[in-house]
């Protein structure tokens, strides 16, 4: 799309460099840990080295006696007031602090409180808790065996460890395709625990003004708005009333699903500072957030695709055993369960579809978050694409002519899935030929076939995903009962600049220069000129955030609209400045001018300092706007993207050598920004395809805990990533933009494993599941016998 | 114990724990928060600063050992109101996206560039492969480099 607006201006199709650069290039970025406050005390938490275990007794004298220890908060303290227990956002319970015993290793068992950071982890040291081990389970699948132990004994009348049972589709329907399918294929996969990792770990400085009774919190949050009507349902009982309560969601370092929940940490630093009128700092240490924080993922999935020999797919079914941890952590809207797994059956158009999961209470961690992903979608795509890889290589057709044939057709759309959703606006083979073409597709294959004559592992692996996001039309979409709805307020100066508040929080996707960019397509006012703020529930209109790439599809929309609502009345005062009628008059980019005399006219400069100077009588001075933005449908971004590897059969080494990735995510506001989403989208989809995984072994010790055996992909690992845009804009986005943060994400991991799968599947291999590591291909190679 | 560090150029004095770690005093005891914490283990890179001139990971150096020598951080970047092109570098080929790596990224980068003015991409990789980013899959940080390279190169 060819931008409307000059450069100066800046609107939508510029690659206008970010505004927000400044600060961050000074090394003057104002994360939690750089709040300081006076008299500031310094929380660490004592945490459970077992995975199940009764607590027998806390003795904290030892840590008392340290000079500069003030306190230790236990659960018991915590109980005398209610707080040793809270909600999740997917209204189950989770323990602020244990009073009779730990569900999970690294669970927060006491909390030390002292005058400096170092003293506090001395405090840690020494606080002696006895512990009476329990059995543990950490196997989903054992969990919900008849007669296992039952995990959540707190609760009353629970007798199993199942925490829902969901289904989606037709049942019946669907075992009909299967019973009469000419060609059914089923695989296991597995997506294993990973942990999003932002470099900058969670954290708070909670700070309770006993003199006014207001409490602040700064806060590593992805959701402040929502964190501030939870504290305020959580705490009310003790006193903390909403209109008391400001959360500052700062500079956050990356967030990508791990800042949505509530951590016991903040309430604890929370708690912490009612009971002592004074500002309390609580960091997590890396260690801690691997270990403790929220998981993703951890889905058992058994996939099944029923179709015709001519590569007609005709139906797909999944049954799902997922791993929740202790308690269901997940941020999905209220209705999804399993959030919007139920995208599964993709970019293909198929008769009938049946999903169901259910979902198991472990001795792990709280889980079930995304992963830089809109509510299980990711697992959804690796699912689909996987399946219809099996399903072409079983057929001897190419993954790529299987695709096309079976696409929903671009003038399918608006398409209603059978699981149903309406996709908004599609052109899936549109997407897929440039990938070809810029990877050159065709060469490839042939290349393949030598080099496989000569004996050398080569593969090309294709994803050709579906995306939703942009949660959601609020007659489906909540959040613990809150509307998904986001919001932006617009005021603009006499001057003729502007200010721009918004319910999301940007955490590196670059808000305040994207956001300024609508308004500037909108009104014609520089986006320079545009200053955009975000994350201070004292300021900033309620929102219920940036995650699920709900950002540009929702408060983006309530951008735009906010400013058609400053055009529609700046349309009136230049009517009255020029004495004309408002329909005499028309927009282009920045003023109104009289039909047919294109030299009468006013600017939106004009037209704001009239508003404030000259507005006429009986109209409200000013000129502002807010819009709460229910958006009409979800956005489904796409895109397709082919991987070339070459595997060592020394080592088991898979080599990336090409990664061609196109994405369609509409009508785009600011390219380099969409690229770098992308980039970063891409790597952390070649993160948990090829390195990051977090296990338990069977006593519920984590392997993987800290990052020297976490990996993070490093710039030695990560590929230089080729990007190409298709443009299918949203009919009902009011700007035809669609999201974009995740796409990558989603769709990275089945190309990735589709090309490795696709270099030896003439060697008998069907699957593996990722991460694919060395060892994992390197075993494969040995069972077939091709291992040098 | 009484150390003297050269902090960007300025004589700091002060009384410290021998077990306090050279980023906590940067960050606390300075009050220079560019410098950040992102892990426990010496993986990350987000507290990379310069020791005598060479890239360091601040959480793993006491800041006794920092003690008559010379420690420059991300505040030390610009001179004078002027960026410096590494800085610049990073803005004009968006090689950040929330920031949090980028003061360590770009003193990593800094230091690369003054032992090779025209680095390879492979160089500048392996030179930048300490320091993690989660954000930007080290693209435009590879172009944010070069860019800086390219600046930095006398005129023809």
């Amino acid at each position: 799309m060819e931008p409307r607006t000059s450069p100066e201006v800046g609107g939508m199709g510029h690659s206008m460099k970010r505004k927000e650069d400044g600060r961050f290039i000074r090394g003057q970025g104002k994360y939690v840990d750089d709040v300081k406050l006076p008299g500031m005390l310094y929380l660490d938490i004592v945490r459970s080295p077992y995975a199940h275990a009764k607590i027998k007794s806390i003795d904290t004298s030892k840590a008392m006696a340290i000079p500069g220890v003030l306190a230790v908060v236990t659960g018991e303290l915590l109980k005398q007031y209610n707080l040793h227990w809270m909600p999740t956002l997917m209204s189950d319970t989770q323990m602020v602090l244990p009073v009779e015993k730990v569900m999970h290793q690294g669970q927060e068992v006491a909390a030390v409180l002292a005058t400096t950071r170092y003293i506090a982890a001395d405090g840690v040291q020494a606080v002696d808790v006895e512990y009476e081990p329990l059995e543990v389970i950490v196997d989903p699948f054992k969990a919900l065996e008849p007669g296992a132990l039952v995990l959540r004994d707190d609760k009353p009348g629970k007798t199993d460890n199942r925490i829902f049972h969901w289904e989606a589709g037709d049942k019946a329907g669907t075992e009909k395709y299967f019973n009469d399918a000419e060609v059914t294929v089923k695989q296991d996969i597995y997506l294993p625990r990973i942990n999003v990792a932002s470099i900058e770990t969670c954290g708070c400085v909670a700070h309770f003004n006993k003199t006014d009774g207001k409490l602040t919190v700064w806060m590593t949050t992805q959701a402040p708005h929502a964190i501030r009507t939870v504290f305020a349902l959580v705490a009310g009982h003790v006193g903390l009333s909403e209109e008391k309560i400001r959360i500052i969601s700062p500079d956050i370092g990356g967030g990508f699903g791990g800042k949505v929940p509530v951590y016991p940490g903040y309430v604890i630093a929370v708690a912490a500072s009612v009971l002592t009128g004074a500002p309390v700092k609580w960091i997590e240490d890396r260690m801690e957030n691997l270990q403790a924080a929220s998981f993703a993922r951890d889905y058992h999935m058994t996939a099944e695709l029923a179709g015709k020999k001519d590569g007609t797919l005709q139906a797909l079914r999944i049954r799902t055993v997922a791993d929740h941890g202790y308690t269901d952590a997940a941020a999905n809207p209220s209705k999804f369960p399993a959030g919007l797994f139920h995208i599964a059956t993709g970019s293909y158009d198929l008769k009938s579809a049946f999903m169901e999961v259910d979902a198991a209470y472990t001795n792990k961690p709280p889980g079930g978050i995304a992963y830089r992903c809109s509510f299980r979608v990711t697992e959804a795509v690796h699912a689909i694409e996987r399946m219809v890889d099996i399903f072409a290589h079983e057929l001897k057709m190419d993954p790529a002519d299987l695709r096309e044939k079976n696409f929903i057709k671009p003038e399918a759309f608006p398409y209603k899935s059978p699981l149903g959703f309406e996709y908004d606006s599609g052109n899936y083979k549109g997407a897929l030929d440039l990938a070809k073409k810029r990877i050159g597709y065709d060469e490839l294959r042939k290349e393949q076939l030598e080099k496989r004559a000569k004996g050398e592992l080569m593969g090309i692996g294709i994803s050709s995903f579906t995306e939703i996001v942009g949660a959601g039309p609020s007659k489906h979409y909540d959040i613990l009962g809150i509307k998904m709805f986001d919001s932006c307020e617009l005021r603009i100066h006499p001057t003729g600049k502007a200010i721009a508040r918004f319910g999301t929080k940007s955490q590196g996707q670059g808000h305040e220069t994207t956001y300024a960019q609508i308004i500037a397509e909108e009104l014609g006012i520089p986006a320079e000129h545009v200053a955009v703020e975000e994350g201070d529930t004292d300021t900033a209109p309620y929102g219920l955030g940036t995650y699920a790439s709900r950002s540009t599809p929702v408060a983006g929309a309530a951008g735009a609209m906010a400013a058609r609502k400053v055009r529609d009345k700046a349309r009136k005062i230049a009517a009255y400045l020029l004495e004309v009628a408002e329909e005499d008059l028309e927009w282009e980019v920045g003023k109104f001018f009289v039909k047919g005399s294109p030299s009468k006219s006013k600017t939106i400069q004009e037209c704001a300092f009239a508003a404030y100077t000259n507005h006429p009588q009986g109209m409200e001075a000013g000129l502002e706007a807010v819009n709460y933005y229910d958006p009409p449908n979800l956005t489904f971004p796409f895109g397709s993207y082919i991987c070339v590897v070459d595997i060592d059969k020394g080592t088991g080494q898979v080599k990336i050598r090409r990664f061609v990735a196109v994405d369609d995510c509409g009508n785009i506001i600011n390219p380099m920004i969409v690229d770098g989403q992308i980039h970063g989208g891409l790597t952390m989809g070649l993160a948990p395809a090829m390195y990051e995984e977090i296990n338990y072994d069977a006593d519920g010790n984590i392997q993987g805990g800290s990052l020297m055996d976490y990996l993070v992909p490093t710039s030695m690992e990560t590929p230089a990533w080729e990007t190409d845009k298709t443009c299918t804009p949203s009919p009902h986005h009011p700007l035809g933009a669609k999201g974009v943060g995740e796409s990558a994400t989603v769709g990275a991991p089945a190309a990735i494993a589709n090309a490795v799968v696709d270099a030896m599947w003439h060697l008998g291999v069907r699957h593996i599941d990722i991460p694919i590591t060395p060892p994992k291909v390197w075993k494969l190679l040995m069972e077939k016998g091709v291992a040098e | 114990m009484k150390i003297s560090v050269n902090v960007n150029g300025t004589a700091r004095e002060a009384d410290v724990e021998p077990r306090l770690l050279l980023v906590h005093f940067i960050r606390e005891d300075l009050n220079m928060t560019g410098t950040h914490i992102g892990c426990d283990t010496t993986s990350c890179g987000a507290c990379t600063v310069l020791l005598d001139g060479k890239p360091v990971k601040s959480c793993t150096v006491f800041a006794v050992m920092a003690n008559g020598r010379d420690v420059m951080t991300v505040e030390g970047l610009e001179k004078d109101g002027k960026l410096d092109p590494i800085q610049d570098g990073f803005h004009q080929e968006h090689g950040l996206q929330c920031g949090f790596c980028t003061p360590g990224m770009m003193l990593t980068g800094f230091s690369l560039l003054k032992n090779n003015a025209s680095p390879s991409e492979a160089d500048i990789r392996w030179a930048i492969s300490g320091n993690l980013c989660r954000c930007t899959g080290y693209v435009n940080i590879v172009k944010s480099i070069q860019h800086a390279a390219q600046a930095q190169k006398p005129a023809q």
